[in-house]
C-alpha cells in the first residue's frame, strides 16, 4: 500500500472470502466483503478460527466486562425499569401494527418542514439515493456519523467506488476505517482492539498523527480530535443514521457522546439521513421511554453526552438541504415472519453483545455480518432471507441461530424485551425444515422416524430399552462413553456419552417387586 | 411501481392486509393483535421541579460527569461568568490575544456585564451570523438553557435566542451555560412534557462535556464537542 495520508482511501473489495492475511493488510485478517450482511466462513468454522485469538478474547474479555458492571450500575438505580421495558416493547410493537400509517405521517411532516423523503427497497438503491445527493452538491468526500444502516447498506465502499470518500467521525468506526477492518461490536465497534494496537493504526494510517503518541486513551482522543477538526468545520456533506424518526412530528434524534454527531448534522450544508422503516416511534412523548432505556442499556450511563433532535429544515440553523431516505432491505421480510418480527424492535444498544458468553469469546467477526452477537444471530439471516439466509446448509447465515447457548442472559436485558432466545430456536427449527425439504436420504430424519415407531408402543420401547443395556460395555471406568460406534459416533466426536445403565428402569422396577418391595 | 408504493405494499403484505401481495422473499404475514401501552413507568418524581432536592441531584450529576458547577443568585451571576471567563485556557497561554467570547442575539446583556475591558464579545445573530472559522478561533461561548433533568444530569437547548444556533454552542472548546434552578425536574418525562410544546425546535441534550468510551470501554472526557463545560446554576433567591 501506498504512504497512508490520512484520507480513508478506497476501500478494496475482496472476493467475499475471507483468510487474506496479504503483506499490505498488517492490522488484520477481515478484508472488506461484497456483502455486509454475508461475509466469511460459516459461524462454526469462523469461530474455531477466532478462537484461536488470545489478544482478541483478552480485549473483548476486559471490554464486555467493563460494560456490563456500568449497565448494570446505572439500571439497577432507576426504579422503574421493568416498566420502562414493558412500555418500549409495546411502543416497538404497536409501530409495527402501523407501520404503513406511521411512515406516511413521518414523511408528511419531514416534507411540511422542508427535508426531502426518499424510499429504498434495498442495499443499492440506498446508496445509489447518497450518491446522487452528494453528486449534485459536487461533494468528492462526506464526513459520517457511526450509523448501524449506513453499514448495512455497504455505503462507505459504494462512495468509494464513485470517487467520494466518507469519513468516519466517531472515534471506534475511524479505527475501523484506519485499520481496514470490519466493526465487531454494534456499539463499539473497535472493541476488539486494544489501546496499543490502537496506538500502532494512528501513527501508520492518520498521516497527521503525532510522532510520539502515546496508547494513553485521552492522547488517542485528542490525536482524533486534531485530524477530523478541519474535515468538520469544511464539510460540505454529512451522512448519518437515526435512532428515533417521530411520526407525528418529523422529528429525527440520533444519540452520541463525542461531539461528532453534533458536528456533522450542524455544520455542512447538506445532510443525508439514512434510517430504517422500523426506527419509528409514534409520538414525540414517545421519547420519554426510549431515551431512558437506550443510553443506560448501551454505554452503562445516566444519559449520554449527547442527543441531538432535528425537524426538517430550521431556518438559519444546520443543513439548510435536508434528506431522509427510508430503508427496507430486508426489514419487511422480517415483518413478515409472526415469531421473527420482533427482531425490529431493536434500538441498537448491544446490551445482549455484552452479556453474551459466545460473543464475548468469539468477538464480532465471526458472525460474519455487521450485526454481530445475540441479535445479529436472530437479525442477520432474516434480513438476508430473500437472498436465501435461511434456506439452510446452503447459506452461510443459516448457521447463525445456533451461535448461542440459549442462556437467556440476551433475553433479561434486552431494553424492549425481545425474546432472542425464542426466535433463536425457532429459527433453528426454519433451518432444520429447509434441509429437510432438499435431501433424498436424511439419517437425522431416519432416525427421529424410527425413534417415535419405537416410543408409540409400550412393548417396542421395551425391547428397544433392554436392547439399550447393551452399550453399558462401551462405558470406561467413569461410566463415560468417549467413542462409540457409528452412527453414535456422530454425537461421541465432540462430547462425552453417559454409558446407559446395566439395567432399564422396568427391570429394576420388576425385580423390586418380586423382592416384596411394595409401599 | 415507484419505491415508495413498492416498500409500503410489502410491509401491507407482511403484516397480513389482505390483496398486498408479497414481501421480496415471496413472504404474506399475519395480522399482528392490537396494543395497549401500558404507561406504569414514573411520569413526574418525588421531587418537586426547581426543589432543592432536585438542584442537589443535578449538582450531583453533573459532577459526576466531570461538568464543572457553580451556584449563585442572580446578583452574583455576571461576577461568576467574568472569573471564570479569566481563568480561561486561551486566556492563561496567550496573553497577547485578547480573550473572545460568543454570545446569542437575546442573551441577556447584564449576564456579561462585569466582564473585563479586554474580553471581546461577538453576539451572533440571525442577520449577521458568525463562520465555522469564526467560531472555531474563539476561546467560550455563553448561552442560556431550556431545561434540565436531575436524575440523569442533562441540560437542553432548543436554540432560542438566548441559546443561539447549534454551532454556537458546539465549535468553542469552553461551554459556559446558565441554568434557574426552576428549569430544573427530577425526571426525563418530565423534561420530555417541557420540551414537547415545541418539538420541531432544533434541540442538544448536553450530558457533560463531549466524552468516548471507544477505547476499551474507558470514559474520556473531552473530545470534539467542548470539552470543558461550566454550568452556574442560579436560583431567585
Amino acid at each position: 500500500m501506498s504512504t497512508f495520508l490520512g484520507i480513508p482511501g478506497i476501500r478494496r473489495r475482496s472476493d467475499g472470502a475471507t483468510g487474506g492475511d496479504a503483506p499490505d493488510e498488517p492490522f488484520g485478517p477481515v478484508p472488506h466483503p461484497d456483502e455486509p450482511l454475508r461475509w466469511g466462513d460459516a459461524f462454526p468454522a469462523a469461530a474455531k478460527q477466532t478462537l484461536r485469538d488470545d489478544q482478541l478474547r483478552a480485549n473483548l474479555g476486559h471490554a464486555t466486562r467493563t460494560i456490563r458492571g456500568k449497565r448494570a450500575a446505572v439500571v439497577g438505580e432507576v426504579p422503574d425499569w421493568e416498566a420502562l421495558r414493558d412500555a418500549g416493547s409495546a411502543v416497538k410493537e404497536q409501530v409495527m401494527a402501523d407501520l404503513p400509517d406511521l411512515l406516511a405521517r413521518l414523511e408528511e411532516n419531514v416534507t411540511a418542514r422542508g427535508g426531502v423523503v426518499h424510499w429504498a427497497r434495498d442495499a443499492a438503491e440506498a446508496n445509489r439515493i447518497v450518491t446522487e445527493i452528494a453528486r449534485a452538491k459536487q461533494a468528492d468526500e462526506v464526513v459520517k456519523v457511526k450509523s448501524m444502516a449506513t453499514q448495512e447498506i455497504g455505503l462507505n465502499e459504494h462512495l468509494a467506488d464513485e470517487g467520494i470518500a466518507a469519513i468516519e467521525t466517531d472515534l471506534a468506526e475511524l479505527i475501523v476505517q484506519l485499520a481496514d477492518d470490519m466493526p465487531s461490536h454494534i456499539l463499539v465497534p473497535a472493541i476488539h482492539r486494544n489501546r496499543s494496537e490502537i496506538r500502532d493504526i494512528f501513527r501508520r494510517r492518520m498521516g497527521d498523527a503525532p510522532e510520539d503518541l502515546s496508547d494513553v486513551p485521552r492522547e488517542l482522543a485528542m490525536a482524533a480530535r486534531a485530524h477530523l477538526r478541519r474535515k468538520f468545520l469544511s464539510a460540505k456533506v454529512a451522512v448519518s443514521g437515526a435512532n428515533f424518526g417521530v411520526a407525528d412530528t418529523g422529528t429525527l434524534a440520533v444519540v452520541e457522546s463525542e461531539g461528532n454527531g453534533r458536528m456533522c448534522l450542524t455544520m455542512p450544508e447538506t445532510l443525508v439521513t439514512v434510517m430504517g422503516i422500523e426506527k419509528l416511534v409514534p409520538t414525540y412523548d414517545d421519547l420519554e421511554v426510549f431515551l431512558q432505556l437506550l443510553p443506560r442499556s448501551s454505554t452503562g450511563e445516566r444519559m449520554n453526552p449527547y442527543t441531538s433532535l432535528w425537524t426538517g429544515v430550521t431556518p438559519g440553523d444546520g443543513p439548510q438541504e435536508f434528506h431522509l431516505v427510508l430503508l427496507d432491505n430486508g426489514r419487511t421480510d422480517v415483518l413478515a415472519d409472526e415469531v421473527g418480527r420482533s427482531a425490529l424492535h431493536c434500538i441498537r444498544c448491544s446490551a445482549c453483545l455484552n452479556v453474551c458468553p459466545v460473543y464475548e469469546r468469539v468477538g464480532g467477526h465471526a458472525y460474519g455480518s455487521v450485526y454481530p452477537g445475540p441479535i445479529g444471530a436472530i437479525l442477520t439471516p432474516q434480513l438476508t432471507a430473500s437472498s436465501g439466509g435461511l434456506s439452510g446448509s446452503d447459506d452461510v447465515n443459516s448457521s447463525l441461530p445456533y451461535a448461542s447457548t440459549l442462556c437467556g442472559a440476551c433475553y433479561d436485558v434486552c431494553p424492549v424485551k425481545i425474546d432472542i432466545p425464542s426466535i433463536l430456536v425457532d429459527l433453528r427449527a426454519r433451518e432444520v425444515d429447509a434441509d429437510r425439504s432438499r435431501s433424498a436420504v436424511d439419517p437425522w430424519r431416519a432416525a427421529m422416524k424410527a425413534a417415535s415407531w419405537v416410543m408409540s408402543d409400550g412393548g417396542r420401547f421395551g425391547v428397544a430399552g433392554r436392547a439399550a443395556t447393551l452399550g453399558h460395555a462401551l462405558g470406561g471406568s467413569d461410566g463415560v462413553v468417549s467413542h462409540a460406534p457409528p452412527p453414535a459416533s456422530a454425537w461421541t466426536r465432540s462430547r462425552d456419552l453417559p454409558a446407559p445403565p446395566k439395567q432399564t428402569f422396568r427391570q429394576w422396577m420388576a425385580e423390586h417387586e418380586k423382592d416384596g418391595g411394595e409401599r | 411501481m415507484s419505491a415508495r408504493e413498492e416498500v409500503l405494499q410489502r410491509i401491507r403484505a407482511a403484516l397480513g392486509q389482505p390483496g398486498t401481495g408479497t414481501t421480496a422473499a415471496g413472504r404474506v404475514g399475519t395480522a399482528p393483535a392490537a396494543v395497549e401501552v401500558p404507561r406504569e413507568y414514573r411520569t413526574a418524581g418525588d421531587d418537586a421541579p426547581g426543589s432543592e432536592a432536585v438542584v442537589e441531584q443535578l449538582v450531583d450529576r453533573l459532577e459526576d460527569y466531570m461538568a464543572h458547577v457553580r451556584q449563585v443568585s442572580p446578583d452574583e451571576l455576571p461576577a461568576a461568568i467574568a472569573a471564570l471567563v479569566a481563568e480561561l485556557p486561551g486566556a492563561e497561554t496567550d496573553r497577547s490575544a485578547p480573550t473572545a467570547l460568543v454570545a446569542p442575539s437575546g442573551l441577556e446583556a447584564g449576564w456579561l456585564a462585569a466582564l473585563t475591558d479586554d474580553v471581546v464579545v461577538h453576539r451572533d445573530t440571525p442577520e449577521a451570523p458568525l463562520t465555522a472559522g469564526d467560531l472555531d478561533a474563539l476561546d467560550a461561548v455563553v448561552t442560556a438553557a431550556r431545561v434540565a433533568c436531575s436524575e440523569t444530569g442533562t441540560i437542553v437547548l432548543d436554540g432560542e435566542p438566548d441559546q443561539g444556533r447549534r454551532a454556537v454552542s458546539l465549535v468553542p472548546d469552553v461551554h459556559l451555560c446558565v441554568v434557574r434552578t426552576d428549569q430544573v425536574v427530577q425526571t426525563v418525562p418530565e423534561m420530555v412534557r417541557r420540551l414537547s410544546a415545541h418539538p420541531e425546535r432544533p434541540q442538544t441534550w448536553i450530558s457533560g462535556p463531549s466524552a468516548t468510551s471507544d477505547i476499551e470501554l474507558d470514559r474520556v472526557e473531552g473530545v470534539h464537542g467542548p470539552r470543558t463545560l461550566h454550568v452556574l446554576l442560579v436560583s431567585p433567591r
